[in-house]
């Protein structure tokens, strides 16, 4: 029995868009700036994904722009808009929890001059709106807040965060790195007044390789990388044009039947989260209803080592990842759950489960008995 | 316009009437390292000397760095084999080798001839005379030099002619496989890896054993020690790596016996499990990289205290040496990097936070006795559930 719990870090491709990419690829393999059939037939395909995918976010086809990932995605957004508009000022504002491809890219800007303001989070790992207008100054030109967190599934209040930034007389960029939130979360980028917003592939069931970006129409940007002229010059390079294509199924697919797969997901979460405050010493971090992330569920379990529970519960089949990747020589403790206040003691003991659409009542039962069996046992063997 | 290479090794040469077997397993070494270089070579044993040749076209520096992890070898000699075709041709191809090879030209040099074949017309002093008469002639810059010369020139008359005049370094030692076997303890860290490369040096070959600890230890640490397992394949031939499931033996004596001893019991456990592979496959000793005073399991008192259960010699070839000698080792054999991975490894899981330092071997057998009831058993399931992985 295989048990995958670990969407957040990666999911399976649909079996349909591997199929589709893999004619992409052996077929009308074309290179969709070539002049002759070949090449039409690709571009064509291209067109038809980047209509969906416009259409999905209902923004216009020529505000997105295809990239490697949500990484680069992240990067270009923040570096390219920073160079861009630092006349305006150099001001920077994000969150003590991003994804490394925000922080890393904010500190490489840092090294470039800018100053960054990273907002803390309430015990729930969400920012306050207050803290952020404190932060506002006349020279901020950019914020970047993540949709939902990747290690604890808070929600952000984007919709407020883009009411806020709107208000202000000098206007402020608004980066928004939906990574985890696309597929899981209907997202209008306009309503919300996101100028930026950066996608992956591989987190609803699309290849990896492939990431978005959706920059505003009027938003000022260079690029990162120059060559070919393709995607004006923003981001230059052949289009990986399976990949887009791969994007473009994987999102129809994903948001078909959305609002239902949503509720279902809720429900699993439910069932998942009170099983587990059952459990001796277990915590669940961050909030559980439907004001969290649909998918993703933190959980710190006192006594044990978040790897050594991970390996344990990967020989029973169930795959889930440490809340924070740690090894006894080389602590890197998470720094979601530390901005969260978590205690000490637990940022080493915690575990995240992941669920993606596929993910079944029966396996989250079977986890939770399996978590009930191996927890005992694993408190006996510590380290003193 | 090396075609050829004069392989020069240094003790093996003393080894009086074992020489062939010597020489005999230099060869075969050279042959296995050579397999994984593109192109296809010669190596041939001839009055003394090995030679190794390509007979197609081949990548010189990758050659060169092949022998380099070869044992016994002293020296590598880049050569130049010429058909003979008479003096006044052979002084030509000196000429052309010295000005391809050396450019400027401006240099003490000597010219060391050996006439192997006892009909070519001149001899060995005649020939030094005349070539280097004829070196004199065509480089200005040039001066002879007779007893430290920059550039010594080797002219060997055999059925060809071969010329020489640069020696790469070779790793020296002795050829694996002319030593027995011996089984190495290999954990993830610096050391481990370090001491089997320097007990293959010796001309010993390597079977390894590592014990893991899933789910303590991940299935990365494992592959980690695969990984540098073929790092030090790459100098000590394939290597046979037993997997030892040490999961159940550990938490048994967690359980049992005082926490401080935990590690030298637990030592003390794999030392006899990896005796007993190591009698079961041939081998003749064990390697660990312990080196003295390193950590509380490497006190003096702690060494003998897990010494203390073998009967076969066990060899610590960096038991005098500081950790930076150890990590400057590792990172000219290429193991560092992969030695630096963060997996953690099964003697660091349980660890106590005062482990006992100055262990005394009869309060360590009296609480070994503590185990009698399952002990046995369980090395005994741990050798039978062994896994092997041949590695390089």
């Amino acid at each position: 029995m295989e048990i995958y719990l670990d969407n957040s870090a990666t999911t399976q491709c649909y079996p349909k868009v591997a199929r589709r990419m893999c004619e992409l690829m052996t077929e009308a393999y074309g290179n969709p700036s070539s002049l002759h059939h070949k090449g039409i037939e690709a571009e064509q395909a291209l067109r038809e994904a980047k209509r969906l995918l416009a259409q999905n976010l209902r923004v216009q086809e020529k505000e997105l722009y295809f990239t490697s990932g949500g990484t680069e995605s992240d990067n270009l957004a923040l570096i390219g808009c920073a160079l861009a508009n630092q006349r305006a000022g150099k001001h920077l504002i994000t969150t003590a929890i991003e994804h490394p491809a925000v922080l890393q890219a904010m500190k490489y800007l840092e090294e470039q001059g800018f100053y960054v303001t990273y907002l803390p989070v309430d015990a729930d790992g969400i920012v306050r709106l207050s803290d952020l207008e404190e932060a506002l100054c006349e020279d901020t030109i950019l914020v970047s807040v993540m949709y939902v967190n990747n290690e604890v599934g808070s929600v952000q209040p984007i919709a407020e965060i883009g009411e806020l930034l709107k208000s202000k007389e000098k206007p402020v960029l608004f980066h928004v790195d939906a990574v985890q939130a696309y597929g899981k979360c209907v997202i209008h980028p306009k309503k919300l007044h996101i100028d930026l917003l950066s996608v992956s592939g591989h987190k609803i069931h699309g290849p990896k390789g492939i990431g978005m970006l959706y920059v505003g129409e009027g938003v000022k940007i260079r690029p990162l990388l120059y060559g070919g002229g393709q995607q004006k010059d923003l981001r230059p390079g052949t289009e990986n044009v399976p990949g887009i294509v791969g994007l473009g199924e994987a999102v129809c697919e994903i948001y078909t039947d959305i609002a239902q797969k949503r509720e279902r997901l809720y429900q699993l979460k439910e069932l998942f989260v009170n099983g587990l405050l059952k459990l001796e010493g277990t915590t669940v971090n961050g909030r559980t209803g439907d004001d969290s992330a649909p998918h993703i569920v933190s959980a710190s379990f006192e006594g044990v080592r978040s790897e050594v529970l991970l390996h344990a519960l990967e020989e029973r089949g169930i795959y889930v990842s440490s809340g924070s990747a740690c090894a006894s020589n080389h602590p890197s403790v998470s720094k979601t759950l530390q901005a969260m206040g978590v205690k000490r003691e637990l940022l080493d003991s915690t575990l995240r489960f992941s669920f993606s659409e596929f993910t079944t009542e029966k396996e989250l039962s079977y986890c939770l008995k399996t978590l009930g069996e191996l927890l005992p046992v694993l408190r006996r063997f510590t380290r003193h | 316009m090396f075609k050829a290479f004069l392989i020069k090794y240094g003790e093996i040469a003393i080894k009086g009437k074992n020489r062939y077997l010597f020489e005999n397993a230099l060869v075969a070494q050279i042959r296995h390292a050579l397999k994984a270089v593109e192109g296809a070579f010669q190596v041939s044993k001839e009055q003394g000397r090995i030679y190794v040749e390509a007979v197609e076209d081949f990548d010189f520096d990758e050659t060169v760095e092949a022998l380099k992890r070869v044992f016994g070898i002293v020296g590598i000699c880049p050569v130049v084999i010429l058909e003979d075709e008479g003096f006044e041709r052979l002084a030509e191809e000196v000429v052309n080798y010295l000005r391809s090879y050396y450019g400027d030209c401006e240099k003490t040099f000597k010219v060391h001839a050996r006439r192997a074949r006892k009909t070519y017309p001149l001899q060995s002093m005649e020939l030094n005379a005349q070539l280097g008469g004829r070196i004199l002639e065509v480089f200005p810059g040039m001066r002879v030099d007779v007893h430290e010369p920059e550039l010594m020139l080797h002219v060997e008359i055999r059925e060809r002619i071969y010329l020489y005049s640069d020696v790469i370094p070779g790793p020296g030692g002795m050829p694996v496989g002319t030593n027995g076997k011996a089984m190495l303890l290999l954990s993830g860290g610096i050391d481990s890896p370090v001491a089997g490369y320097m007990v293959a040096k010796r001309g010993v070959k390597i079977d390894a054993v590592y014990f893991h600890a899933p789910p303590y230890t991940s299935e990365r640490a494992k592959q980690k020690v695969v990984d540098l397992a073929e790092k030090v394949a790459r100098y000590a031939g394939p290597i046979y790596l037993y997997v030892v499931n040490f999961t159940d033996i550990q938490l048994y004596i967690y359980e049992k016996c005082p926490h401080e001893e935990l590690t030298i019991i637990m030592r003390r456990y794999m030392m006899r499990i990896a005796e007993r592979i190591a009698e079961k496959t041939g081998s003749l000793g064990l390697i660990t990289g312990e080196s003295i005073g390193q950590v509380a399991s490497q006190t003096v008192q702690s060494l003998a205290a897990t010494n203390e259960v073998c009967t076969m010699p066990v060899f610590r070839p960096l038991i005098a040496f500081d950790k930076e000698d150890i990590v400057t080792i590792s990172k000219r054999i290429d193991t560092f990097e992969t030695s630096i991975q963060p997996f953690e490894d099964c003697c660091t899981i349980f660890v106590a936070k005062h482990p006992v330092t100055k262990p005394n071997i009869k309060v360590i057998k009296h609480s070994e006795t503590k185990l009698v009831e399952k002990i046995d058993a369980m090395v005994e399931e741990a050798l039978e559930t062994a896994e092997l992985i041949v590695v390089g």
